[in-house]
């Protein structure tokens, strides 16, 4: 790649740049900041809208009392239940069951604050869950 | 005891991989004047592996680097250099052996998961746990940390870090850090470079698994092929995106490492006086063009509206033809360098 073609398309990285390494015109390498590439840019566009669908999903499933609140927490930290598992060290089959709303609205308080701590909720706002996905994660 | 303010006088230099970068940064301020470029090509950074029973937000894993702390052991040892690791299971203790080090005014290293990290920009917050970082110095319950690929120091609260440093998942970091303990008065720069070039070669020619190297790149060009027929258009759609995200979101590339490499081929002919490895360079910055070529196709189909129907086997005719060429550079840069 030469340095006059290094691409500036912003998109993802905000107020930073990124390192290209490109050569001159004497064929010599040389480093390029760049604002991004439209390629990368699509293909993280369209990671985040894979998210934002399994968000509507799921919370479609939260309205209709088949999962409980934790489940989009769960999605909004792009965790499944493996992970989310492990992050508040539970059994996998204990985080399944905290999926169904009647057991999580029984949950004890220790439980709830393991959960809240990951997700960088209180406890309270574990039981709130927005009307839609308006993705505040994601890009723009 | 810390006290509660402390800044190393540490450089931050900006690069294009967070790993190599770390590296760079590393062995500069100890002393050991090197360029990114270089630090790759002596910890042998550059690879290819194809995982798919390795998922990365449900998708299968493509990588362009090898496993993490690889290029600065690599480096390290190419320079006679010596590095202390750590891991932990205690975040405490991770925290507490951290203040320590750079209580004693030295720079350390650590990987890092990026989801938690407060200073992404959020379009690239994704659960991926091998992103290296150098902490710098703290201010009260802020640290200073100096993250490779960002134009400047940035700053992490103890409380981010310790979720950044115990990421769960895939490659978790388990509080891994590290730091330099010991450099020789002299380095020999020009036998690392060879033991560097020659440890690449292998790990993209001579591994006998078929998902690593140049093989590797040949098993996915085989796959992807297969993709729309086997997954349908649209998961075919969200693994080719997943490829390009790994091979062009800041930091990884599969593109730009070639790039770099070429960078380092370059400075390698000089230090080496070996004019030979400045063509090898050029064939090298043509490879990565050709990568770049494969994402740009790739994306036509993120997008969903693939042009003259179906792109995939000629991505896939790409991606073949790269590792061809990279199969027939790696074994000339053998034969050169032997």
């Amino acid at each position: 790649m030469r340095k006059k073609n290094v691409p500036q398309d912003s998109g993802i990285l905000d107020r930073w740049h990124e390192i290209k390494y490109a050569i001159d015109d004497d064929g010599c390498y040389v480093l390029a900041p760049s604002v991004g590439w439209e390629p990368a840019n699509i293909a993280n566009k369209q990671a985040w809208e894979l998210i934002s669908k399994q968000l509507d999903d799921v919370i479609k499933r939260i309205q209709a009392q088949d999962l409980s609140p934790l489940a989009y927490y769960m999605v909004k930290n792009q965790m499944d239940i493996r992970l989310l598992a492990k992050y508040v060290r539970l059994s996998r089959w204990r985080v399944r069951r905290h999926l169904n709303p009647a057991a999580f609205r029984r949950l004890k308080t220790s439980i709830l604050e393991r959960y809240a701590k990951t997700f960088n909720v209180s406890t309270e706002q574990l039981f709130d869950v927005p009307e839609s996905s308006i993705f505040d994660n994601g890009p723009k | 005891m810390v006290p509660n303010s402390l800044k190393i006088n540490f450089v931050h230099r900006q690069s294009a991989h967070c790993e190599s970068g770390v590296a760079a940064n590393l062995l500069s301020h100890h002393g050991i004047n090197i360029s990114e470029s270089l630090a790759f090509g002596i910890g042998a950074a550059l690879f290819f592996g194809y995982f798919p029973f390795i998922k990365i937000n449900g998708l299968p894993l493509t990588t362009f680097r090898g496993a993490t702390g690889q290029i600065l052991k690599r480096a390290t040892k190419g320079l006679g250099v010596q590095a202390k690791r750590h891991r932990f299971r205690d975040p405490e203790k991770a925290m507490n052996a951290l203040d320590r080090i750079i209580g004693q005014g030295i720079p350390v290293g650590m990987q890092t998961g990026v989801y938690w990290l407060p200073y992404f920009p959020p379009a690239l917050r994704f659960h991926f746990n091998a992103h290296n970082i150098v902490v710098y110095g703290k201010e009260g319950t802020e640290y200073l940390v100096s993250d490779p690929v960002f134009d400047e120091p940035v700053v992490c609260s103890r409380t981010d870090l310790i979720k950044a440093r115990f990421a769960q998942g895939a490659l978790a970091p388990k509080g891994k850090m590290y730091y330099l303990t010991r450099v020789p008065d002299h380095v020999d720069i020009a036998m690392a470079i060879v033991r560097g070039i020659r440890d690449v070669c292998k790990t993209m020619l001579k591994i006998p698994f078929p998902l690593i190297g140049v093989r590797g790149i040949r098993f996915l060009a085989r796959q992807i092929a297969n993709w729309p027929e086997k997954l349908g258009e649209s998961r075919a759609s969200l693994n080719i995106g997943h490829v390009i995200r790994m091979q062009e979101e800041i930091g990884t590339g599969g593109a730009g490492f070639r790039f770099i490499y070429a960078a380092f081929l370059q400075e390698a002919a000089e230090i080496l006086g070996e004019k030979r490895l400045l063509n090898i360079s050029k064939r090298m910055t043509e490879i990565g063009d050709r990568w770049r070529e494969f994402a740009l196709f790739g994306v036509r189909n993120c997008k969903g509206r693939a042009l003259e129907g179906n792109t995939y086997p000629a991505m896939a005719d790409i991606l073949l033809d790269c590792a061809n060429q990279e199969d027939k550079l790696f074994r000339d840069l053998a034969d050169l360098i032997s």
